[in-house]
């Protein structure tokens, strides 16, 4: 138990050290380290395959995915850098702030939250739930993922040149 | 009870990311730890509600659908820093629609 909670508050400060960290490459590595601490969750938690899927695609495609875009887009000038790190500075020291009060607040209220249980234990496996059960989400997947597909076509098309 | 804990914090450091930010990449990096406010939370009631397989099961369309948004909207922060050359929301005043 106190290693779940350990765990827990590994997690909210990766996320915390994402947002608040200087560089976006640092963001992007600290994202993947976010879904990493995640995926250790879902694992303790019994649920292995979203953990795969986190892993796999959280924790490595979409930093990748990131640091693409950061690699691609213009780095900013070294002036830019300084009047950037006064502005942020003052825009993101509440968060830390924010975040232990509503921690300790949530804590030292101790709000009960009443789940309804159910007695015996839903024995269903979750590959043939997603199969069997939930058909019409795999068709939005793959209907979201066409489109996805087209989107970034549609994006990257070379736009011919007028005149 | 941790765990719930954990989400609010998820998100309130997701929206205060967002809000706070002026640079496009922070803004889905923002909204990429919404998303996983909302993954932990899905693992959480699936745990308590002793029905994992379901939860595992919107966990992972949720996962497939992260992808593509982020995708797409990489794919448009390109666009945006190839027309205004620039990654600050605030030059980005000549939306026509």
């Amino acid at each position: 138990m106190s290693l779940d909670i350990f765990i827990l508050v590994l997690l909210v400060l990766a996320a915390l050290w994402t947002v608040m960290t200087r560089s976006l490459l640092r963001s992007a590595i600290g994202l993947a380290l976010t879904s990493a601490i995640l995926t250790i969750v879902m694992f303790r938690m019994g649920a292995p395959l979203a953990g795969v899927f986190e892993l796999s695609v959280c924790a490595g495609l979409i930093p990748v995915l990131f640091i693409s875009v950061i690699s691609l887009t213009q780095p900013l000038t070294y002036k830019e850098i300084v009047e950037h790190m006064k502005v942020r500075l003052k825009r993101f020291w509440a968060l830390p702030l924010i975040v232990i009060i509503l921690g300790i607040a949530f804590v030292f209220v101790n709000a009960k939250f009443k789940v309804n249980a159910p007695l015996a234990a839903n024995q269903i496996d979750a590959r043939s739930l997603l199969w069997h059960l939930r058909q019409f989400d795999l068709l939005g997947q793959i209907i979201i993922l066409f489109s996805g597909v087209f989107g970034v076509v549609v994006l990257f098309k070379e736009r011919k040149k007028s005149g | 009870m941790v765990s719930a804990i954990s989400v609010v914090l998820l998100f309130v450091i997701g929206i205060y990311c967002i809000l706070a930010t002026h640079n496009l990449i922070r803004v889905l990096i923002g909204l990429e730890i919404l998303i996983k406010a909302v993954t932990l939370l899905l693992i959480t009631a699936g745990f308590i509600d002793l029905n994992m397989a379901l939860a595992q099961g919107l966990v992972i369309t949720i996962i497939v659908i992260e992808v593509v948004i982020m995708t797409v909207a990489a794919g448009v922060v390109l666009g945006i820093h190839r027309h205004y050359n620039s990654l600050d929301v605030r030059n980005i005043r000549k939306l026509k629609g």
